[in-house]
């Protein structure tokens, strides 16, 4: 049997889940301020009068890093940049511990200018004098040669509990993206371990000793060692077992839409043959960018407690939330609230709920039916107007061979998704509306647990080879070989998979979930100077595709 | 924080898989390092630029600005269509109003390819930044537009293309005709007899540096410019003057193209050649995005740049104030100019030699133009690639062309085309470009 919990912005979801389906689900009030408390007592819950020696897995998906960066209680920690020609680092400072220095690689990963060691020695003792104890070091271009970065985490070793190297983070160019996540991974190490490091020692006292995995923004997980690594990339895990538990339910080989309709957010995410699309780089949220691998959502701010008001004669819903529905006895009226007075829905005080629309439905000069049923239709239309936006976007991302240009994907959803508390209501309107096949995904609050429980682990490498330099690499992991001038696609291929396979189960990846292997990029290009061909470049990332673990994905229908 | 000063749109279409052979400088790779650069430099992040994606040009925008002999899909590729394309979605975002400015880095160029095209003629099929401007003015109704080539090589197609406008002010830049393909550009091209002085060619000596052009810009196309006041400036942005470039002799950098470009303030600049691709490209594109958005560039420097030995010599310094002084003058003797010469309703007769070096054609054109005091004109081509030359084409066409806007001159161009025997002629065309019909006999 398996376990997965989710902790969600009010409730707490755990789920053990054999190969019959849901055995037994327990909700509990998420607390933000000690979601140690949370997580364990939905695991002490969920175990009551069950025999840990039964359990083989447990996912955890939590919002810890996240709460970390937006209540910004994130541990300063120090950051060394290199730049070299370009735009100014100081435009990318992460905080008061933030240091450009000498030093400079190109493009093709060749040395340009040298780091100045005695530069290293001084900033690292006057960080250290300010009790720093954890230091990101990011150099541009360090994904094609991290030789920078090494030598200066040689020379900060002695002063500093952990280093966090940029080209450990991400194959991916984007040298202010790789600072922000080197920096989130050192700035939420030691609270992302003491919180995972007390939650073990809680479950193995409880008898349940089989591996940690945690949930990533990818719909991926990772084993709790590796995480230890990258603790940013557990931030916004939250909407990913939402969407990893709409998978079941997607079909196949065609594309599906997913929402997630909450309190106050609609999540919005895409399948494409029950596989999530992901983000192009890596998240991104506003101002905040990274290169931490994520499944493509995004967000508007309309669910089912969102505030309705009339401005000028017009309707406005959310984005704010000032309490539960009228219905269930809050402040003003919500969508909740239209639905309970239009039989929708037959929970809650449809007596409040009533007056609730009342007020609007007299400013807008309409019956209290006809105002909630507008209520009603508004939210749909607002909630996909942005889903039809966000394919809009995607189908126009640029591209950059003919090919792709000519024969490039075009998202087409035939199906719709829907989650959360209000789902079964929406989902009858939404197909109503716009005559699109529309699906309640069942026992909805729990779908994001089961997500998380089910969900396999993923992982993606980069490998960059030089024919002419002689050189393959894939410095994310680590990697470099030397190669001949006759190395070829295939070669590329074959070590790529290596190198993914091995990534994998280093990650906590069983053997049997190795299978779904996707080339994500591939490209190849001859180096040609004073017009003789001189060598071939090879690029290509290789991923393991988000998906669910095999053996459980059909005993949920 | 970082932010665009200027909103600006970016079409970044680098054909990865597109050459014109595999070991030609015009091959897939020639945009990877600048992409590596400006992806590294997380430019499409920043707040206020906005990357958009190209769409397929059509034959009617090609017909617009040239003639395509045979036809337009006999000369171009997907590749070229989306070049022009690209150049297109980036004057809509600007014309739009979505965007300050644009910058359309884009392959293959097109600033070689003339009015008529058999096909490929220094890396050029189709002529982009022609194709964008008739575009612009088709479907925005602009009047006035200012094309400024800073290209190292005479962007001798977009000059052919508008010399007979008086609306298109077209300013080349670029390495003196003697040392440098096409071997023309010379002070004396001045546009034709209705447009004398809308074209201003400016020949500069090998070796020329930063300082050589940044003169230029400020003492000969500013001014000019300012005169002029067109409704848009359009800047043909090829990094071919970079000192490291392996086709020309110039000592041009990075923080110089910046600088250009913060002068010269394009609405829109379009790619063109360049083919130092590792050691330039990447520094110069990004430079002069930076500069469009209005962004501190003075870090994009070029890892081996060192001005003291790119310094340009006191004779080159000389020889480029007596180019400006020329120029100068012409520019200012420019209605004169078009006053003498000739009397309104005559035809001037014109010979032209063209040579296709990508598709070895040796093309001899007889062009009649109809002088007019109150528009363009209208003229006729009659392109002549002998036999024996011709690669791809293997026919005599020829080509009557009309671009007029007063009764009299549209009379004309029809007469040209109407009196064109079949007979002798593999293909006749007509351009009627206030009416936007493209004819074919
Ligand atoms: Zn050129
Ligand atoms: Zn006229």
């Amino acid at each position: 049997m398996i376990i997965g919990l989710d902790v969600g912005g009010t409730h707490t979801y755990a789920v053990l889940l054999s190969n019959k389906g849901v055995e037994k689900s327990v909700k509990v009030t998420t607390d933000h301020a000690d979601l140690f408390s949370t997580v364990l007592s939905g695991f002490t819950q969920l175990l009551e009068s069950i025999d840990p020696a039964q359990i083989e897995r447990a996912v955890i998906s939590t919002t810890l890093t996240t709460n970390a960066i937006i209540q910004q209680t994130m541990e300063p920690v120090g950051m060394i940049v290199s730049a070299g020609p370009g735009i100014d680092p100081e435009f990318f400072r992460t905080g008061d511990h933030y240091y450009p220095v000498s030093g400079s690689i190109n493009h093709r990963g060749r040395e340009k200018a040298p780091v100045n060691e005695m530069q290293i020695q001084d900033i690292a003792k006057k960080m250290a004098d300010a009790g720093i104890e954890y230091v990101g070091v990011v150099s541009k271009f360090c994904v094609r040669n991290p030789s920078h970065e090494i030598l200066i985490k040689r020379i900060l070793n002695k002063y500093f509990k952990k280093i966090f190297l940029g080209h450990h983070v991400s194959g991916n160019l984007n040298f202010p993206r790789r600072i922000a996540t080197t920096h989130l991974n050192a700035a939420v190490f030691s609270l992302h371990k003491s919180f995972f490091e007390a939650v073990k020692k809680s479950l193995t006292e409880k008898g349940l000793t089989v591996p940690i995995r945690i949930l990533k923004a990818d719909g991926g997980t990772m084993s709790l060692e590796a995480s230890m690594h990258f603790p940013g990339q557990t931030v916004l895990s939250g909407p990913a077992a939402s969407i990893m538990g709409a998978i079941p339910y997607a079909p196949e080989a065609q594309d599906a839409i997913v929402l997630d309709i909450g309190g106050t957010t609609t999540d919005i995410a895409f399948l494409v043959d029950k596989a999530p699309l992901l983000e192009p780089v890596g998240i991104q949220r506003g101002r905040y960018k990274s290169l931490i691998r994520s499944l493509r959502t995004d967000s508007k701010g309309i669910g089912g407690d969102s505030t309705l008001r009339v401005k000028d004669g017009n309707l406005t819903i959310g984005p704010d939330r000032q309490g539960p529905a009228m219905a269930f006895g809050g402040p003003l009226p919500t969508p909740t609230d239209a639905m309970v007075v239009l039989n929708v829905m037959d929970t809650g005080d449809r007596e409040k709920a009533t007056a609730g629309i009342e007020t609007i439905a007299r400013q807008l000069d309409l019956t209290v039916d006809q105002a909630a049923e507008k209520v009603f239709k508004t939210c749909c239309t607002i909630i996909l107007k942005k889903t039809f936006e966000m394919i809009d976007q995607i189908n126009s991302q640029p591209v950059y061979t003919v090919h792709d240009f000519l024969e490039g994907y075009k998202l087409s959803p035939q199906k719709i998704l829907v989650l959360g508390g209000p789902a079964p209501f929406f989902a009858q309107k939404i197909e109503d509306l716009y005559q699109i096949d529309t699906l309640a995904v069942p026992n909805s609050p729990v779908a994001n647990a089961v997500g998380a429980a089910l969900a396999r682990t993923t992982c993606e490498v980069s490998l960059y080879a030089d024919t002419e330099q002689g050189i393959v690499t894939a410095h994310e992991e680590d990697f470099a070989e030397p190669i001949s001038k006759t190395f070829s696609e295939d070669d590329l291929m074959e070590t790529a998979y290596t190198l993914l396979k091995e990534k994998a189960i280093n990650s906590g990846a069983d053997p049997e979930n190795l299978e779904e292997v996707e080339v994500v990029e591939f490209q190849k290009f001859n180096i040609v100077r004073n017009f003789s061909p001189r060598g071939k470049i090879f690029r290509t990332k290789m991923q393991l595709k988000p998906g669910l673990i095999k053996g459980y994905e059909t005993v949920l229908h | 924080m970082l932010k665009a000063l200027h909103k600006t749109g970016l079409v970044f279409f680098p054909a990865f898989d597109w050459a014109i052979d595999p070991t030609h400088p015009e091959r897939e790779e020639r945009l990877l390092y600048t992409q590596d650069q400006v992806t590294e430099e997380g430019v499409f992040d920043i707040p206020g630029i906005i990357e958009y994606k190209p769409m397929l040009a059509t034959a009617e925008d090609i017909r617009r600005a040239q003639f395509c002999v045979p036809d337009e899909a006999a000369i171009t590729t997907e590749s070229h269509l989306i070049s022009a394309g690209g150049a297109k979605v980036i004057a809509d975002a600007v014309m739009n109003k979505e965007v300050q400015n644009g910058f359309a880095l884009i392959r293959p160029p097109g600033h070689h390819s003339m009015r008529v095209s058999h096909g490929g003629r220094g890396f050029c099929h189709i002529n982009i930044e022609a194709i964008m401007v008739e575009y612009i003015r088709s479907r925005y109704g602009v009047k006035r537009i200012a094309i400024v080539d800073t290209d190292c090589h005479h962007g001798d197609g977009t000059d052919n293309i508008f010399w007979h406008d008086p609306d298109v002010l077209f300013i080349s830049l670029h390495q003196d005709g003697r040392t440098m393909f096409p071997g023309t550009g010379f002070p004396g091209e001045l546009g034709g007899p209705n447009a004398r002085g809308s074209n201003l060619n400016i020949p500069l000596p090998p070796g020329t540096s930063t300082e050589g052009y940044l003169y230029v810009i400020n003492h000969c196309v500013l001014p000019v410019l300012n005169e002029f006041k067109p409704d848009l400036v359009i800047n043909s942005a090829g990094q071919d003057n970079h000192y490291t470039d392996p086709l020309t002799n110039m000592n041009f950098c990075a923080q110089g193209y910046a600088e250009l470009t913060t002068l010269l303030k394009p609405d829109i600049a379009v790619l063109e050649g360049g083919y130092a691709i590792e050691g330039a490209l990447p520094y110069v594109n990004l430079g002069i995005i930076l500069a469009m958005a209005g962004i501190d560039y003075t870090g994009v420097v070029e890892p081996d740049y060192n001005p003291e030995k790119l310094r340009q010599s006191v004779s080159i310094t000389d020889k480029i104030k007596k180019t400006t002084a020329q120029i100068n003058k012409y520019w200012s003797q420019r209605f004169q100019m078009r006053e003498d010469a000739g009397n309104p309703g005559e035809i001037q007769i014109r010979h032209k030699e063209i040579f296709y070096d990508t598709d070895n054609i040796f093309e001899r054109q007889k062009e009649r133009v109809r002088i007019c005091k109150d528009c363009g004109g209208c003229f006729e081509i009659d392109p002549r690639p002998p036999r024996g030359f011709i690669s791809r084409v293997s026919t005599f066409p020829s080509t009557p062309i009309s671009f007029a806007i007063i009764p009299a001159c549209i009379e004309k161009g029809y007469e040209f085309f109407d009196s064109a025997p079949k007979n002798k002629y593999h293909h006749v065309f007509l351009m009627d470009r206030p009416k936007g019909n493209y004819h074919i006999k």
